[in-house]
């Protein structure tokens, strides 16, 4: 099951021919083979290195193709432009991986995402992940060798963004025979979160990063909600940081609607208020966004907290009361 | 990206929101000559004399002061040019202050707030209103919340005009004030929207007495308060070219032209992580344990071995460092590009002080293989086997 991807999704990288579109496409044909091509404006009819096929609008690659996702490689000034052009052309995941993208451009971008959703059902809603984010990545079985295209991890799963693969752990290799779904504001901090759950033993049903950026589109609770209807996800570990009120938000949604053992992480606990800490969401300002009230209220919510950053995985194993077994 | 008051009252005269008359000035001869200027065009004798620092608290400072003839001017400026400002938000050793800004006083009825902002629980920018001006808005927010209009902008179709007029009303201005706040709001509006604003603040706008022009009195911004969205600064060079460098930390400043990301701290114990969120929890677990982190320093994904090397020279070159943490989860950034910085930099300072590096992720056992290599110059690393591990061996090695 997994949630927003598995094996069966028809991915197409937007921006395939510049220099981080085809690193990464390669990174992920690399993983599992779920990508079907890519957009370039004046470049389509040609193939790129994988001999993928590169087409002009993202319309015309999903007819050719029939993609339901696309990550989202091109430059910040366009990339608010890509995201929208993927939704007219009915894309239903929309991963935007840029960094840097015009805080106002998403608020209109979001603005036009939100309006066209409100005409459609639950099942077919055009979901947006990031932008400034890692991805998503629904771990597949090891069945390969990972160093190629041609002999990718797994044939059973499929990555979409930047994230290393071979540090998540699917269910089946998994010594607790448990999978745990990950969601994050940051990047290297959920590969850190991945690494330790997959060191005690437990594998990963889906992780999404869903960006450090204030104005985006996937949050938390949206997460959660798909986590906690997922046969597959036993747990989930959420990570937050400093900056907004979206680890609130989610803590009272979470008390009201998850039934799962749940962990979480904050980062930014010694943050200095009115420092932008790196990402465009993460400051300290008005007295809001401080590490401390979020702590509070996940807890209050039935968090299990991880003291620190490298308390992450035991504090999602000590959530879920599992034996964990060290693999280090 | 923050600019000065000068230049945010410029972009308000710009757009058409009324300013009383004021220039800046950076010596004390040209405040004379401002005073006298400024004075005669507004038709008062006095003047306001204030700091152009971005930290807050100029106030208190005495950094703003009201002056009532050319000598009084001049005095002022001298004293503010020639003293550090120290306030709650400088820090000790206070900062250095360069410009000035004279305006003509005014006489105030009555002070309101005025801001617009990004909401981002609501995803919207918000008009934030309070006829409870020329304080702290968190204050107001925390003591009478209903004291705090606020009313969302469309994102599409912007401010209305009915809106700036509901808020006008609510705010309590009458007769012919109320079509003059309302063009404020609408002009800030469009401002914020045509800038890429990320916040556009007057605090106080204020209300003068009744006066020949203006039966039911003025309304003028006194203060302006402006932050750019840095992402969105390519389509403005106008804006961009109100950068001020001396407003920022020259660390922090060299770290940019590298895109690297720099904030420096207090502590003793330099940082070098890729991941903003990873570096901010690396600087919460060396708390944890005991140390203070000298700096949060994101090198990023993209960062090539050149700048990782010159993150290194701006650790190496903060006095305070007693010890260096790297921690690299590598993603985009492969473990082999930060391997190879650490050993042009143990090539060309040297790390004298002890260096603890913990490297996980993508290309490791080449990054491994390159430290390996360089061990002859790096006598005083230690490999740590995780986040925990290194953050306790670095700590252990500057106790």
């Amino acid at each position: 099951m997994a949630i927003l991807i598995d094996a069966s999704t028809r991915v197409i990288c937007q921006g395939i021919t510049g220099a981080f579109g085809a690193l990464h496409t390669r990174g992920c044909l690399q993983y599992a083979p779920t990508i079907v091509g890519g957009v370039t404006p004046g470049k389509g009819g040609q193939k790129d290195e994988n001999g993928l096929p590169i087409f002009n609008t993202v319309a015309e690659a999903v007819r050719a193709t029939d993609a339901n996702a696309t990550m989202i490689f091109v430059p910040p000034p366009f990339s608010a432009d890509a995201i929208l052009e993927a939704a007219g052309a009915e894309i239903q995941l929309i991963c935007c991986i840029t960094e840097g993208v015009p805080v106002a451009d998403m608020v209109k971008a979001r603005a036009v995402l939100d309006e066209m959703n409100l005409r459609r059902t639950e099942q077919d809603r055009i979901r947006l992940v990031g932008p400034n984010c890692p991805g998503v990545i629904t771990p597949g079985p090891k069945t390969g060798a990972g160093e190629s295209a041609t002999d990718p991890y797994t044939k059973q799963g499929c990555k979409i963004g930047i994230m290393p693969g071979y540090i998540h752990t699917h269910v089946s290799e998994a010594p607790t025979g448990k999978a745990v779904g990950i969601v994050s504001r940051s990047g290297t901090l959920t590969y850190e979160a991945v690494w330790q759950t997959s060191n005690l033993g437990l594998g990963q049903s889906t992780c999404v990063g869903i960006g450090g950026d204030p104005v985006r589109g996937m949050g938390f609770i949206d997460c959660l909600e798909l986590f906690e209807q997922d046969s597959d996800t036993a747990g989930v570990l959420m990570i937050g940081e400093i900056g907004g009120t979206d680890e609130e938000d989610a803590a009272a949604w979470a008390k009201k609607h998850m039934s799962k053992p749940l962990a979480a992480f904050i980062a930014g606990r010694t943050a200095p208020p009115g420092k932008r800490m790196g990402h465009a969401g993460a400051i300290i300002s008005g007295g809001q966004g401080g590490a401390d009230d979020k702590i509070k209220a996940l807890r209050a919510a039935g968090f299990s907290i991880a003291e620190t950053p490298a308390d992450m995985g035991a504090a999602m194993a000590r959530a879920m009361g599992v034996e964990v077994v060290a693999q280090v | 990206m923050k600019i000065h008051e000068y230049q945010g009252r410029e972009l308000l005269d710009a757009a058409g929101v009324p300013v009383p008359a004021g220039a800046m000035i950076e010596s004390v001869e040209a405040a004379e000559e401002a005073y006298k200027r400024i004075t005669r065009e507004a038709g008062t004798s006095l003047a306001v004399v204030k700091a152009q620092v971005h930290a807050g608290g100029r106030g208190k400072a005495g950094f703003v002061k009201l002056v009532r003839s050319a000598a009084e001017a001049a005095e002022a400026a001298r004293f503010m040019l020639s003293n550090r400002m120290v306030s709650a938000q400088t820090g000790a050793e206070g900062l250095e202050v360069r410009k000035l800004l004279i305006a003509a006083g005014v006489d105030i009825e009555k002070e309101f707030y005025l801001a617009i902002t990004t909401d981002r629980a609501t995803r919207r920018n918000v008009l934030i209103a309070s006829a409870e001006g020329g304080v702290e808005i968190e204050q107001v927010a925390h003591a009478n919340p209903d004291a705090i209009v606020k009313t969302p902008i469309h994102p599409l179709i912007g401010l209305q005009p009915y809106q700036a007029r509901e808020v006008a009303f609510k705010l309590g201005f009458t007769g012919k004030q109320v079509g003059q706040a309302a063009n404020i709001m609408l002009a800030l509006s469009k401002l914020y929207a045509e800038k890429d604003c990320s916040l556009a603040e007057i605090n106080p706008l204020v209300l003068t007495p009744a006066r020949e022009g203006f039966v039911d009195g003025q309304v003028l911004a006194i203060d302006a308060k402006f932050n750019f969205d840095d992402n969105a600064l390519f389509r403005h060079r106008d804006i961009a070219a109100m950068f001020d460098p001396a407003e920022e930390n020259p660390q922090e400043l060299r770290a940019a032209k590298f895109d690297l990301n720099y904030i420096a701290m207090e502590g003793n114990i330099g940082c070098l992580v890729n991941g903003a969120g990873l570096a901010m929890s690396t600087m919460d677990i060396i708390k944890h344990e005991g140390g203070e982190p000298a700096n949060f320093l994101d090198v990023g994904g993209s960062a090539t071995e050149e700048a990782v090397t010159e993150g290194f020279r701006i650790i190496l070159a903060d006095e305070n460092v007693k010890g260096v943490l790297v921690n690299i989860f590598g993603g985009i950034m492969r473990c082999d590009i930060i391997a190879q910085a650490i050993a042009n930099a143990a090539k060309e300072v040297g790390f004298s002080v002890p260096l603890v590096v913990r490297l996980e992720g993508t290309n490791v056992q080449a990054g491994r293989k390159i430290l390996e290599d360089a061990q002859g110059e790096l006598t005083t690393m230690q490999p740590a086997s995780d986040l925990g591990d290194a953050a306790k061996k670095v700590c252990a090695a500057v106790a």
